[in-house]
Formats: structure tokens, sequence, C-alpha cells
């Protein structure tokens, strides 16, 4: 094992070339050990990963507290509802509805941020809190006098993608493989997915991911130093609504049905755990985080049976369990690893820092007396 | 000679504090200016209007000929006035080399697109910030510190990263706001020496001190503040003499 650790280490190409397979592999290997259901499971795992990235880009790199962040994906997800149903009698194709859906989001992402950047920590984040719940509210109550959102029922029989006359709503036969719809989207996701990451990584090493990085530390500073900070902060709102809004449509797509309450605060706050529990700042960390979050409250759902099994009746609900151990989890994280699982350089500086900078303040004070 | 930089009966109010009364002062290109006074006189407070950090509450500041009284820092630090501050401010979990490549922002166009395409422009730029980042290192002294983070670097070496950072910016006017202080007197010579060389490189020099012999030594011409109002401008030796300055610095009545 060891052997092969330091083998890999050695050769990044093949290390890339087995994570290739794997990941292509994957949904058939699931589908055999664990069952149908978690190939789906793998599918929201994906989409997660892709908010958790877009909303990453906004407190991760630049530092701003946003707790509205699913009304993003909300917008997206309407979006491509209104462009790709009966719903309005339209049928545009994804290729177009999904970059009008990020557009919408990014653009809803400048019109939030423009009045509330002068805020800063606690305050932005209760307006952005607020904007959340506007959306999810407006969404649940469009429906009179035109029927524009179809209230809390929701809007029904959504257009799957279709890609040069593949259907990935349809189970279809390829090479002799039969591939369900949880199979085609995951494939589809992963591509997004990993274009997502691409976007990130290239991001965070650059001009842009410096200034962003710079007013996360010291905004007067870095308005010191010649960054508009306003300009800024709003690419980040845009640049993470966009990846929400984009997360939307797909989830629009490979759902068939969207109705607000998918989009409600419990969300935001699960993205936002994600990004805490895996590392803030760091790619590797935060789809490690939206990894755990998605599959772990689909494997407690299995506690319940075992139960059964075990005690001969359910003692303590699932449901009730998951969100315990949830908090339980993120307590124990904040005490103990409180820069996340898989911290980025600067996220673990920061919190580790704290002797060192105490000892270097002393360490000048002396200078000044001398 | 053109003024660079003029203060024209400038005030700031803190609530009831007048913490700067009808300030007026100029400063000429190539010349190393001082600001002195006892502490609370407001020379950080002249620093931040004339930076866009604070908003003044009259008064007019030209910087070129150009009206800057509440503009945006970055509009200020794009017409060629970059600073440093009294008590440090750097990015602390970044890098040296960062820290200054942050000073390259305003000078560098790479946005979006170019960030993640990585195109020939973009891959250009962010090479010529690096090699540009690591030359001001060299030239402040700090060569070889580029990977080093900033908050664990030395005090002196701080405030030479902080002056790297802000000439990164390409600045024709350097504003430094005490920045030997805490400093031994090798440190302090050593400090000097780079203010000529920066004086030599064609930036005009702004400085808070308080370390009078450092400060008659080195500059060009002095303003003194005291209580916001400035008392005394001129030539070191002129200054020096002056009563109103000698009774606020020894409290005491003038000889
Ligand atoms: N943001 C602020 N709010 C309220 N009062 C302020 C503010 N900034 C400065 N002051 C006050 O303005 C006065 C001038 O302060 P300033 O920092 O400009 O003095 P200074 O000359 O730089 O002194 P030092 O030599 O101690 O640095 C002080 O009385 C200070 O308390
Ligand atoms: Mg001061």
């Amino acid at each position: 094992m060891t052997a092969l650790v330091a083998r890999l280490r050695r050769n990044p190409l093949l290390a890339y070339g087995l994570l290739a397979v794997l990941l292509l592999l994957l949904p058939f290997l699931v589908g055999a050990g664990l069952g149908r259901g978690w190939v789906r499971v793998l599918d929201f795992v994906l989409l997660y990963s892709m908010l958790a990235l877009g909303l990453n880009i906004v407190v991760g790199y630049a530092g701003l507290l946003d707790l509205g962040y699913i009304a993003f994906y909300a917008l997206g997800a309407y979006l491509f509802a209104w462009l790709s149903s009966p719903h309005f009698g339209i049928h545009l194709p994804f290729w177009l509805v999904l970059p009008t859906g990020a557009a919408l989001a990014g653009l809803f992402g400048v019109l939030l941020g423009a009045p509330t950047l002068r805020l800063r920590g606690d305050y932005l984040a209760i307006v952005t809190l607020g904007f959340g719940e506007i959306i999810r509210i407006f969404m649940n109550n469009l429906d009179a006098p035109i029927n524009v959102t179809n209230g809390p029922q929701g809007i029904n029989l959504i257009d799957p993608i279709r890609i040069a006359g593949l259907s990935l709503g349809q189970t279809t036969q390829l090479a002799g493989i039969t591939f369900s719809p949880p199979h085609l989207y995951y494939y589809f996701f992963l591509a997004m997915t990993l274009a997502t990451v691409f976007v990130a990584l290239r991001l965070q090493d650059s001009r842009i991911g410096r200034a962003w990085a710079a007013i996360r530390e010291d905004e007067v500073a870095a308005a010191a130093m010649g960054i508009n900070t306003r300009n800024i902060k709003l690419l980040a709102f845009a640049m993470g609504a966009m990846f929400g809004g984009l997360a939307g449509g797909l989830f629009a797509a490979f759902q068939g049905f969207i109705s607000p309450e998918s989009f409600n605060l419990m969300e935001s706050i699960m993205i936002l755990c994600m990004i805490v529990l895996g590392g803030m700042g760091n790619v590797p960390g935060v789809l490690l985080g939206a990894f755990l979050l998605t599959v772990l409250p689909e494997a407690l759902r299995y506690v319940g049976d075992w139960q059964r099994a075990v005690l001969g009746n359910v003692v303590v609900d699932p449901n009730d369990l998951r969100m315990l151990l949830f908090g339980l989890a993120m307590v124990m994280m904040m005490l103990y690893r409180p820069a996340g699982l898989i911290p980025s350089r600067q996220r673990r500086r920061e919190f580790d820092a704290d002797d060192g900078v105490a000892e270097q303040e002393q360490a000048s004070l002396y200078d000044a007396g001398a | 000679m053109a003024a660079l930089l003029s203060v024209d009966r400038v005030s700031k109010r803190f609530g009831g504090l007048a913490a700067l009364e009808d300030v007026s002062l100029s400063v000429m290109a190539g010349e190393i200016y001082g600001l002195i006074g006892p502490n609370g006189a407001g020379k950080t407070t002249l620093f931040n209007c004339m930076t866009g950090l604070y908003t003044v509450s009259s008064g007019a500041i030209r910087l070129l000929g150009q009206p800057v009284q509440n503009s945006k820092p970055h509009r200020i630090v794009e017409l060629g006035f970059a600073r440093t501050f009294q008590n440090i401010r750097l990015f602390s979990n970044m890098t040296a080399l960062e820290n200054v490549m942050v000073g390259r922002h305003i000078r560098t166009r790479t946005g979006v697109v170019g960030a993640v395409l990585r195109g020939p422009f973009s891959c250009a730029e962010e090479q010529a910030s690096r090699q540009r980042a690591r030359e001001l290192l060299g030239f402040v002294g700090l060569a070889g510190k580029g990977q080093a983070l900033a908050g664990h670097l030395s005090y002196g070496a701080q405030r030479r990263l902080e002056i790297a950072r802000a000439l990164a910016t390409e600045p024709k006017l350097l504003a430094l706001d005490e920045p030997v202080a805490g400093m031994n007197p090798s440190e302090r010579r050593e400090m000097g020496d780079l203010f000529r060389k920066l004086r030599d490189a064609g930036i005009t020099l702004l400085l808070i001190e308080h370390d009078v012999k450092l400060v008659m030594g080195l500059c060009d011409r002095v303003a003194v503040l005291d209580y916001g109002r400035k008392i005394a401008e001129g030539t070191p030796e002129v200054v020096q003499r002056d009563a109103a300055v000698i009774e606020a610095y020894l409290g005491g009545e003038p000889a």
C-alpha cells in the first residue's frame, strides 16, 4: 500500500490516470455494490460540489459571508423550468438555457451585492439571508395574478438535457452497456464539475484571486494598495452566483420537477457547512466537504432499518439522529480542526498563527521600548 | 517646480474633535518633505485624508493638479500616490512576494477570462508582475525573502515589505507613516539610505517621523502640526529655531 502511494507520488500522471478511470467506473461500481439509488446520490454529490465551489469563491476566497446563496440556485432552476417545460410551452435547448440561467443569477448577484457590500461580516450575512428568503417567498407566491412559478406546487415535466439526440432522461444502450438516467447525468455533471474545479483553481492563482485574498485579509490596506474593493467584491458575488445558477439549471433538468421547498435556508447553511467542514478556500477540501455532507445523511437513513433489525423497533428517528450527529460533527470540527479537514495553506496559518503573532507583538514592543 | 501635491485649507472633524484645522501645504516634485508634530497632532489623519481613507470635512487636496479630496483610495493610487501605515498593515497570511504582487494590481489588467484561460497576454503579465515584485524585494533589501509569510518576517523587514508593496503601484509620491518607529539607530541609518535611494530613483517622499534628528538630516522641507494646525513650515534649520515649534515640543515658553 505505502509502496503504491510512494509510486503515485513520484508519477502524478499515473495517479491522474487511475483517478480518471475510477471516476469513469464509479457509477457502475457504486450501482453494483450499494444499489441503484446510490448512483443518484453520486449525482447530488457532483451538484453540491459545484454549488460549494461557487459559494467558496464568495466566502472562502473573498471572505464575504453569504447566507442566501441558495437563491441563485433557485433562480437558475426556475429559469430552466420557464424556458424548458410545458409551463409556458417553451422548449429551448439546454446549451442556451444553462448559460442564460448562470447569467441571470450573476446579474442578481450584482443586484444584491451593489447595495449591501458596504456592510461587513454579520450585517452582510443577515441581508443575504433575507435575500434568500425573499426569493423563495416570491417563488411560493408568484402564481397569481399571472401564474409565473405555479406557487408551492412547483413546476413539473421539465425537459431533460438532450445532447445530439441523446436524452439523458431515458435509459439508453450504448455499446452493449445499459445507462440509466442517473448514470447519464453522472457523466454530464462530472464534466461540469471538472470545469468548475478548473475555473476555481485558475481564479485562485491569479491577479483576481490575490485581490480577493487581499480584501479578505485587510480591506483597508487592499484599498490603499489600489484595489477597487467594491468592484472586486461584486465580481466575487457575481462569479459565485453564476455557478449557483448553473447548478440550479442542472438540478431542474435532472429532477424534472422543482418547487420552492428545495430552496430553503437549511440548504444555504448546508452548503456553507460543506465549505467549513472541508476547508474554506481550498478546492480539494470543499470537494471533500460536499462529498461527506451529501453521502453521510443518506447513509444514516439505514440506521432506521438497522435499529428495527437489532432492537425490534425504531428508538431514535433516523432524521433526528442525522441532525444530532451532524451537530455533533460540527462542534467536534470547531474544537479539533477549526480550519477544516483539508485546510488551505493560508487558512491553516490563520488558525495556527495566534502564538506567533502574540510573540511577535511582544518582540516589537521590546524594540519600541529600547 | 510644480506642486505634486497641494493641500488647501483642509479640516477634519470627528464629532466635536477637530483633528485637522485649515491645514495647507504643498509638496514639490523630487523633494523629501517631512511632517512632524507631537502625538495626536493629526499627522496620520492628514495622511488618511490625502489617500482617500477619510473624507475631509472641508478644504481641497490636489494631486498633479487634479482635485482628489474624497476620491476613492484606488483612484488616488492610480494617479501615483501610495502610502504605508503607522501600524503595519500587511496581508500577513500571504507571502512577501504575494504582498508585493497585490501592489501590481492597479497596473495590470488581467480579468476573469484571462485568469481562467491564461492566454499569452495574461501569462506574460503575470510573469512580469512576479519579476517586478522580486526586483522590488531586492530593492528594499528583502532579496530571498519572497516565499516567507509576511506575518513571520521581523519587524524591520515588515516595514521594508510595506514599502516594496507601495512601490509596486509605481508611485510618483510615496507617503511613509513613521517608517522607522521602533528601530535601533543602525536600522534607522539603513532606512535613511533607502529613502535617499528612493529620492534618487525619482520618487517624491512625504515622511511622518518623530525622530527629529533623522528628519532634520534627510528632509528638504518640514511642516509641523500641533493640535491639528500647521504651526511652522520651511527648511529644517528654520523650523528648528521656530519659537512655536520649540513650545509645542518642549511645552514651555519660547526662549
Ligand atoms: N477615526 C477616528 N475617529 C475619531 N478620532 C480620531 C480618528 N482618527 C484619529 N482621531 C483623533 O484625531 C487626533 C489626531 O490623531 P492622529 O492619529 O492623526 O495623530 P498623529 O499625529 O498621527 O499621532 P501619533 O504621532 O500618535 O501617530 C487624535 O486626537 C485622535 O484621537
Ligand atoms: Mg500617527
